[in-house]
């Protein structure tokens, strides 16, 4: 069944992109990732403009975090006061990545600048997650004695002014370091069309030194705020979020989130995790090779000023 | 300019020899949520006064051109070890969508004279509104515009599209595809005899997204600040109602 969707200005197969919501759902239900950072280059795929993915990726993140958060807002697993804090950078950064998406949208750069971000992190964070993974794998194999846990060094994050006490995390460092993963995070997800937890969850542990279990929710809480910043920034600028888009994939999204939390539960967190790894350097490995080859086609057409 | 005088002075002639009598089956083109493109069928026949002159190669070509616009082409060069968007040439005028067709091959319908004067081959057609004096664009950039917009499907030349019936009757088929700029579609007949025009018959089709998408499309320009909150609440309740579905199923 085609669906004409009324901004991207394309027609394509609602089951499709139900599908794709769904796919793209189930895996980020097995590995608790958000997922935009998968959905965002399959709408690149299948002919969605770049500008109107991202910007709808946007929405429908906001959505499938919404639910996401309320359960850890009941199990008490957010710290809200970290959370305002990476907030306050994130706004700052979303506002400055929709003025620099702006910018080269009308240089035609567009295109690049997104692709060269999603290799760049694509790359390490893969890389880095393939390498662990390994050794975790390698270690339970060679069942050592457990890993012992490693204490927080002070760091010249401890010498900044500023500080803050965060009773949820325990902790009581400067709010500079927060203030600025959340503005990058901020930045990212106004360029790139994803929540940004894959970059903010590792930066909160090993640079902030939070407590795991409220990494998620304060992750998530932040996320559904610069997103749906985001959101209203792309669709009062640029005027490419697409609802009907949003709203299928976000349906398949729900529904393939519930199918690939129940596939999670069952399976190991080490091959999990190196199965995560080998798709996220798989997306990187092709959007690389769009880069790096010679296209067969030179020339593209954008239209002039406003949309594309 | 050129294009009106001509029509003008041909419309003036007091007695032609043949003219062309032309209907469509449609004039109007609603994109709703379903639009997956369009045929539009374009038929019509040869009203002679006189016998049907000897010897004479009888043509018919039919044109639709979408709204014209404005464009940027860019190149792509190696910069660095990767593919970058290097030169663009800013483009005006250029139709968002142009179909050719014809009974015979192009290149006998029409000699080269007319076609410079009626801007008829998608090259020419491309480039028919650029004022006087405008340096000519670069011709690389420009058949790429055109090889480009015609593997899209946007452009598109059809030879021997049109079903010509006893030197009379003829009917065409032109396909538009799903992504159809909104609004006039001009629709252009013209009867050529041993490649120069006789006579030519001009029509719009109007397209236009109704219902649903007419309303999402303006909301979205017009308010975009209240769209944009509508977004986010659509998508909020659709995705926090897709899961209480699922949790009463569990349940």
């Amino acid at each position: 069944m085609q669906i004409y969707l009324p901004i991207a200005e394309v027609s394509v197969n609602a089951f499709l992109l139900l599908g794709l919501g769904g796919l793209v759902g189930v895996l980020s239900g097995m590995f608790g990732v958000g997922g935009g950072f998968l959905m965002t280059p399959l709408l690149f795929m299948i002919g969605i403009p770049p500008a109107v993915a991202v910007a709808t990726e946007a929405n429908q993140i906001v959505a499938s975090s919404f639910s996401g958060v309320l359960a850890h807002v009941k199990r008490k697993t957010v710290d809200f006061r970290m959370g305002w804090v990476l907030l306050v950078g994130g706004l700052v950064g979303a506002a400055l990545g929709v003025q620099v998406f702006a910018i080269l949208r009308e240089l035609g750069q567009v295109d690049l600048l997104v692709k060269l971000c999603y290799v760049l992190f694509l790359g390490v964070i893969g890389g880095l997650m393939f390498l662990e993974s390994l050794n975790a794998i390698r270690k339970s194999r060679s069942a050592g004695p457990a890993p012992k846990t490693v204490r927080r060094q002070r760091t010249w994050i401890d010498a900044l002014p500023l500080k803050m006490k965060f009773r949820t995390s325990g902790l009581y460092i400067s709010v500079i370091p927060p203030v600025l993963v959340g503005l990058f995070v901020g930045v990212l997800a106004a360029i790139m069309g994803v929540g940004g937890g894959f970059i903010m969850v590792p930066a909160m542990i090993y640079l902030l030194g939070m407590p795991t279990k409220v990494v998620v929710g304060t992750s998530l809480f932040q996320i559904i705020f610069v997103t749906a910043f985001a959101t209203m920034l792309h669709a009062t600028t640029n005027y490419t979020v697409d609802m009907v888009l949003a709203v299928l994939l976000l349906v398949g999204g729900v529904v393939g989130a519930q199918i690939g939390t129940r596939i999670g539960v069952k399976m190991k967190a080490e091959s999990l995790r190196i199965l995560l790894a080998i798709m996220v350097l798989a997306v990187c490995g092709k959007l690389a090779l769009d880069l790096l080859l010679q296209p067969a086609e030179l020339y593209s057409i954008g239209t002039a000023g406003g949309h594309g | 300019m050129i294009r009106l005088l001509v029509v003008l002075l041909i419309a003036a002639l007091p007695l032609r020899a043949e003219e062309i009598v032309a209907d469509m089956s449609q004039d109007r083109i609603s994109i709703s949520t379903n639009f997956d493109g369009s045929e539009i069928l374009i038929f019509g026949a040869v009203k002679r006064d006189r016998p049907e002159p000897e010897g004479q190669q009888l043509a018919i070509i039919v044109t639709v051109t979408g709204p014209r616009e404005e464009v940027v082409v860019r190149r792509k060069d190696r910069r660095l070890g990767i593919w970058v968007n290097t030169d663009s040439v800013e483009v005006s005028g250029v139709p968002s969508f142009y179909a050719v067709a014809s009974s015979v091959p192009l290149a006998d319908a029409l000699s080269p004279e007319e076609d410079a004067l009626w801007g008829i081959t998608t090259p020419r057609a491309v480039t028919a509104t650029a004022p006087e004096g405008t340096p000519a664009i670069d011709a690389d950039f420009l058949s790429a515009l055109i090889r480009v917009n015609t593997d899209a499907g946007i452009y598109g030349s059809a030879e021997a599209a049109v079903q010509v019936r006893d030197s009379t009757l003829f009917s065409a088929e032109i396909a538009l595809p799903a992504d159809l700029t909104e609004g006039n579609y001009e629709t252009s007949i013209f009867l050529t005899r041993d490649g120069t025009i006789v006579d030519s018959y001009g029509t719009s089709i109007y397209v236009q997204k109704v219902g649903m998408e007419r309303w999402i499309y303006a909301l979205a320009h017009e308010q975009p600040f209240l769209y944009g909150l509508l977004s986010l609440f659509i998508a909020i309740a659709a995705g926090w109602g897709a899961s209480a579905i699922f949790r009463v199923f569990k349940a």
